[in-house]
């Protein structure tokens, strides 16, 4: 019964922490480029815009691409919230991404067609890191449930914290920031118009912009999970987590895929390895 | 019933302030000198920081909700500046920079030249000069959101 009140509580503030955290984030970009930068409620304005512009549908199967995101988003978070499976929790998210990427497919348009391959280049990149971290989880804890997570009386970081830099790069990539957002960047007039968003607009782009504060929302859930033991430890991680990830987008530069599916493999797969040898040698599982 | 409720609640004002709030822009040159080209950029620069308003250069018409447009119309890119104008979603509002947007300016006799924005498509806001002012066009982006609360009104008075 308290799980499923936990998870209602969690869908519907979810957006309001997704709104606040952006409009931070805009504001502290700006701050870095010695700017004012927009109100904190920048992004709840731009919402609300989109929902009351004039409906542009390039696809008819596309506002149902919408929804299967913004129904799988916020899946995710209830899961999340109801302390379930994270395996659970990762699959669904995942298919909330891919028909993200159905949608953009479905138009002839060049950019959109482009940023949808782009996109699913990324999703192939953090998926198999964040499996990894998942399994490193349950290598560590014993189960894939994240009530197992909250049993330990130590937080995941100590023994986990090569597995936290490698869940960062997947953080990066789902976040779409620099120098990570070659799908989609969010400054349109960089790159592809906004790739895998350009053919989605009004109403249809305001339901992704709200599934996407919920994608963050779970991110920084599932980043909460390397601290567990003390509400305070938490909120510190990741505030300096996220503030890591804006410092990185501000000062890096945009990449190609390629180097992106190099450095990421290649770092996160040798960061892992190293973490959960360590593991197993130390004699901790 | 719920149409009514919606009309009338803190829903829809919430929506209209925002439409004021979250102005983001296309940017298209027609042509000329490239003057006003350059100083509509330089809007978008920290020195001038329209972000404080919400702004953004959006790049996509689709996303858009302002149309600046510089330079003098052409016969070769009307249909372009057309086909800009029809793929953004209403409400949207357009707004002339410089005086070649206004009237063809320095061009207008040469033989490829239409004239001004408004020969092709309706303009809400003229922003003079040759190049206009970074100041004279975020004031004219102002201006348009003014335009932008008198379509709300309308629609308003009309329902």
């Amino acid at each position: 019964m308290m799980t499923i009140l936990y998870a209602i509580l969690g869908v519907t503030l979810a957006p309001f922490a997704g709104i606040l955290i952006a409009g931070t984030d805009r504001i502290l970009t700006a701050k870095f480029q010695s700017r004012t930068g927009p109100p904190l409620l920048q992004p709840l304005y731009d919402i609300a815009k989109l929902w009351a512009k004039e409906p542009m549908v390039g696809h008819r199967f596309q506002p149902l691409c919408v929804y299967i995101y913004l129904a799988a988003a916020m899946v995710s978070v209830a899961l999340f919230f109801a302390q379930s499976d994270l395996l659970l929790i990762f699959f669904v998210q995942a298919v909330g991404a891919v028909f993200l990427v159905m949608g953009a497919f479905l138009v002839p348009s060049p950019f959109s067609q482009a940023g949808a391959n782009r996109e699913l280049i990324q999703i192939l990149t953090y998926e198999p890191l964040i499996i990894i971290v998942l399994a490193g989880i349950h290598l560590y804890t014993g189960s894939f449930k994240i009530s197992a997570v909250y049993a330990m009386d130590k937080p995941l970081l100590m023994n986990l914290p090569l597995l936290f830099i490698v869940f960062g790069y997947a953080l990066t990539i789902k976040l779409r920031k620099s120098p990570f957002d070659i799908s989609a960047s969010h400054h349109a007039h960089q790159e592809l118009v906004r790739g895998v968003f350009t053919e989605y607009s009004g109403r249809m782009l305001a339901l992704i912009e709200i599934a996407h504060l919920y994608e963050t929302v779970l991110i920084l859930g599932l980043c909460s999970l390397f601290w567990t033991t003390s509400i305070m430890g938490m909120v510190v991680l990741l505030a300096l987590t996220y503030i890591a990830e804006i410092i990185v987008d501000n000062i890096s530069a945009r990449m190609s895929f390629r180097w992106m599916l190099k450095s990421v493999w290649a770092s996160g797969l040798v960061l892992s390895a190293i973490n959960l040898i360590w593991l197993y040698s130390g004699g901790r599982i | 019933m719920v149409k009514d409720l919606l009309k009338n609640s803190a829903v829809k004002k919430i929506i209209e302030k925002s439409q004021v709030k979250s102005p983001w822009l296309v940017h298209y040159d027609c042509g000329s000198c490239n003057g006003c080209d350059i100083e509509t950029l330089a809007c978008l620069t920290p020195l001038y920081d329209v972000e404080r308003f919400g702004v953004i250069n959006i790049g996509n018409p689709k996303h858009a909700d302002v149309l600046i447009v510089t330079g003098s119309v052409n016969s070769r890119n009307k249909k372009v500046l057309k086909q800009i104008y029809d793929q953004m979603p209403a409400p949207k509002i357009v707004i002339a920079v410089g005086s070649c947007g206004l009237t063809g300016g320095i061009f207008r006799d040469a033989y490829n030249v239409v004239g001004g924005v408004d020969k092709i498509i309706p303009v809400d806001v003229y922003v003079p000069g040759c190049p206009a002012r970074p100041e004279a066009i975020i004031d004219g982006v102002v201006e348009g959101l003014n335009k932008l609360k008198e379509i709300q009104q309308a629609a308003a008075l009309a329902s």
